[in-house]
C-alpha cells in the first residue's frame, strides 16, 4: 500500500445526473512513476485530474493521494500535491517571480525559505532571466515553463500535469519534455499527466491508461502496449476494392488477424519485411491489383486504433484548432455541472 | 528526493497573499482606480453643484405678483431677506446642512464604497474563468480565506477611494460641520468598512459559482439604482413616501450614509448613531459569515 502514490477505485463523475464523463475507473501508480491518461479530448482526464486534486467531487468512488483520502482529508491531500493546469492560471498582471512567491504563499512555506526555492526554481525552467517581467509580456513556452516553477514550489510528493504541452509549437514541446524529465530527475516524485498526444505518452510515461469515454480501455508500459499487439501492422489497398479479400489474406501464413476498413486493409502480421511479399503474391493470384501498401512497427498510435476502433490522429486533427471553442464546451460543461446541484 | 512538507501553517495563511494580489492588481494599473473615483466625482460635480436647492428659495428666483398698491422697493427688500432666512432653515431642516453639496458629497461616499463593492464579484467570475480559481482550490489554503481575501482588498480599495472622494469633496466646497474632529474620521472609516464589507461579500457570494460576466454584470446593474436611490444617499428618506421609506429602513446604505452624515456634517445624535453602527455591524457580520459557510459548499464543483 504504501508502495502507491496514487490508488483510485470506482471513480465516477456524472454531471447533471446524465452526462456520464468518468465511468467507474480503476488504477494504481507506483510511487516514482509517471503515469499517463492517453485519449480524445472529452475522454474525462481533465475531469479524473479535477477530482484527484480536490476542486471537484466525484459521484462515486474513491481515491487515496499519497495517502490521504481526496474526500476524507482533501486538505491532507493538497499538502502533497503539485498542480500543472491545462490553462495558464498564472496572473498576467503579476511578475512571474511574484507568482511563484504567490503560490509559495497559498503553500504556507515560509517567506526565506520560499525565496530561495523561487530562485532555484526560475533558474531550474530558464526564467531567472525573466523574472521580474510581467507574465503578460511572456511567451507560451515561458507561461508553461512558468506553471511548472509555481507547482513545484511545495515540493509535491505526487505532480499532476494536465495536457503539459497543449497549443505549444513542436520545438517548445520537446523543450516542455525535457524540463519534465530533468524536474522527475531532480526531485524523483511520482507524476500523473493527461496528453492526446501519442509521442508525449511514448516519450515520457512508465505506464499508461487508455481512456475513452470515461472508461480505462487498458493499462500497460507503452513498450507492453505496442508489444501486445503481437507484430507488425500492413495496410493494404487494392483496386475495384468491393471484393472482400480478407480470408485470402487469413490463409497466408503469419499473419494474425484481418480488418476490413473503408476499403482498405488492416493486417496484423508477425515478421512483416518477410510477410508482405507473401501476401501481395496471393492478393495478386486472385487477380486483384495492389494499389498501395504501408507496413509499420506498431506505435501507441496503433495501440489506440486496436482498443477503441478509432484513430486518435483524425480526431487530433479536428480538435486542434478549436482549442477556443474546447475552452468554451468545457466552460458550458461547469455550468452545467452548476445546474445539476 | 522529495522532503516532508511540514510547512509551519497558521488557518489563514495564503490570506494576505490572495488579498495583497487583488490589490497589487489594482494599484499596479492606474486606470481601473481613476475609473472607479471618476463616477462619483462627476456625481458630485455635475448633480451636487447643478442641484442648487438652496437657490430656489431667494429672492432673485420668485417674480413677486402684481399686488395694489405696489411693494414699495424698501417692503420688496424685506420679503427678500426673509425668503432667504426661510430658505435657509429649511434647506437645514431637510438636509441638516445649509446647502446640497455637501449633503450629497458625503453620500457619494457610500455611493463609491458601493461601486468597489459591486464590481469586487467580478473578478471572482474572472478568476474563475482565467482558471486561477482552480489553481487556487488544489492548494491547502482555506476556503474561507479565499472569500475573505476578496472582501479584504475590496474593503481597502473601497477606504482608499472613499478618501479619495473625500479629499477632492473638501477642495469643491464640502463644508464640514462645527464638531468635526479627527477622531469623527475615525468613526467615518469605521462604518465605511463595515457597510463595504457587508456589501462585497453579498456580491461576492453572488458570484461565487459564476463563470459569465454577463450574469454579474445584469446583477449589479439590477440592484445599483435601487440601493442609490432607495436610501437616504441624495434625497433625505423622510421625505419620500412610505413604501419607499419602508425600503430604505432596510437599506444599509440608509445607515453608512446617516452615520459618515452625522460624523462629518451634523451635530451627533447618539442614539441614531449607535443604531447605525448596531445595524452596519449586523449587516457585515451576517453577511461575511453567510459568505464563509457558502464558500466551503460552493467554491468546489
Amino acid at each position: 500500500m504504501a508502495e502507491d502514490a496514487l490508488i483510485v477505485k470506482g471513480l465516477t463523475k456524472i454531471f447533471n445526473k446524465h452526462l456520464v464523463a468518468v465511468d467507474h475507473v480503476d488504477f494504481t501508480v507506483k510511487k516514482g512513476e509517471i503515469f499517463g491518461f492517453l485519449g480524445p479530448n472529452g475522454a474525462g482526464k481533465t475531469t479524473t485530474i479535477n477530482i484527484l486534486i480536490t476542486i471537484m467531487r466525484p459521484t462515486e468512488g474513491s481515491a487515496v493521494v499519497c495517502n490521504h483520502d481526496i474526500m476524507k482529508d482533501a486538505t491532507g491531500v493538497r499538502d502533497c500535491i503539485g498542480v500543472v493546469p491545462q490553462e495558464y492560471t498564472a496572473d498576467e498582471d503579476l511578475t512571474g517571480y511574484e507568482n511563484v512567491i504567490l503560490c509559495a504563499d497559498l503553500y504556507g512555506v515560509p517567506r526565506d525559505e520560499s525565496k530561495k526555492r523561487a530562485g532555484e526554481l526560475l533558474e531550474l525552467v530558464e526564467l531567472t532571466k525573466f523574472k521580474d517581467k510581467q507574465v503578460a509580456t511572456y511567451s507560451g513556452g515561458m507561461r508553461r515553463r512558468l506553471e511548472l516553477a509555481c507547482g513545484l514550489i511545495n515540493r509535491p510528493h505526487v505532480f499532476f500535469l494536465d495536457e503539459p504541452t497543449l497549443g505549444l509549437d513542436v520545438q517548445t514541446r520537446a523543450a516542455t519534455w525535457n524540463y519534465i524529465k530533468l524536474l522527475k530527475k531532480q526531485f524523483g516524485m511520482t507524476i500523473f499527466m493527461t496528453t492526446h498526444y501519442l509521442e508525449e505518452a511514448d516519450m515520457l510515461c512508465d505506464r499508461v491508461a487508455i481512456i475513452d469515454h470515461g472508461k480505462i480501455i487498458v493499462t500497460g508500459a507503452p513498450n507492453d502496449l505496442k508489444e501486445s499487439l503481437g507484430g507488425d501492422i500492413m495496410t493494404l489497398s487494392i483496386q475495384d476494392g468491393k471484393e472482400d479479400v480478407s480470408d485470402l489474406i487469413k490463409k497466408v501464413p503469419k499473419v494474425k488477424e484481418v480488418k476490413k476498413q473503408d476499403g482498405t486493409y488492416r493486417i496484423k502480421v508477425e515478421d512483416g519485411e518477410e510477410t508482405a511479399p507473401t501476401i501481395i503474391d496471393a492478393v495478386r493470384a486472385e487477380g486483384h491489383k495492389v494499389t498501395r501498401l504501408s507496413l509499420t512497427k506498431p506505435t501507441l498510435d496503433e495501440v489506440y486504433l486496436e482498443y477503441t476502433g478509432r484513430s486518435i490522429r483524425e480526431e487530433e486533427e479536428s480538435k486542434e484548432g478549436f482549442a477556443a471553442q474546447r475552452m468554451t464546451m468545457r466552460r458550458a460543461r461547469g455550468q452545467r455541472a452548476m445546474g445539476g446541484h | 528526493m522529495t522532503k516532508n512538507n511540514n510547512n509551519s501553517k497558521n488557518p489563514l495563511h495564503g490570506l494576505w497573499a490572495l488579498t495583497n494580489r487583488d490589490l497589487k492588481k489594482w494599484y499596479k494599473n492606474p486606470v481601473i482606480l481613476l475609473l472607479g473615483i471618476i463616477q462619483p466625482i462627476i456625481w458630485m460635480g455635475l448633480l451636487g453643484k447643478a442641484m442648487n436647492l438652496g437657490a430656489i428659495f431667494t429672492s432673485n428666483s420668485i417674480s413677486f405678483p402684481q399686488i395694489n398698491p405696489p411693494l414699495l422697493p424698501q417692503q420688496q427688500i424685506q420679503i427678500g431677506q426673509w425668503l432667504s432666512s426661510v430658505a435657509a432653515s429649511t434647506m437645514k431642516n431637510t438636509f441638516g446642512t445649509a446647502d446640497y453639496f455637501s449633503y450629497m458629497a458625503v453620500g457619494m461616499m457610500s455611493f463609491v464604497v458601493m461601486f468597489t463593492a459591486m464590481f469586487s464579484g467580478m473578478s471572482m467570475v474572472f478568476d474563475r474563468r482565467l482558471g486561477f480559481l482552480n489553481k487556487v482550490l488544489s492548494t491547502p489554503v482555506a476556503r474561507g480565506s479565499i472569500l475573505l481575501a476578496k472582501i479584504f482588498s475590496a474593503v481597502i480599495r473601497a477606504l482608499v477611494q472613499a478618501t479619495i472622494v473625500l479629499g477632492i469633496a473638501y477642495m469643491l466646497g464640502l463644508s464640514v460641520g462645527a464638531d468635526f474632529t479627527l477622531l469623527n474620521l475615525l468613526g467615518v472609516y469605521a462604518a465605511l468598512f463595515l457597510i463595504s464589507m457587508g456589501l462585497s461579500s453579498i456580491f461576492i457570494l453572488i458570484a461565487i459559482r459564476s463563470t459569465r460576466q454577463e450574469t454579474q454584470m445584469a446583477v449589479v446593474n439590477l440592484l445599483n439604482l435601487p440601493l442609490m436611490f432607495a436610501s437616504n444617499a441624495l434625497f433625505p428618506a423622510s421625505l419620500m413616501p412610505e413604501w419607499l421609506q419602508t425600503i430604505t429602513k432596510i437599506n444599509p446604505v440608509t445607515y453608512a450614509t446617516d452615520a459618515t452624515r452625522q460624523l462629518i456634517l451634523y451635530t451627533i445624535d447618539m442614539h441614531q448613531l449607535a443604531i447605525d453602527f448596531l445595524f452596519l455591524g449586523a449587516f457585515a457580520v451576517i453577511s461575511s459569515a453567510i459568505g464563509i459557510l457558502l464558500s466551503w459548499r460552493y467554491l468546489s464543483k
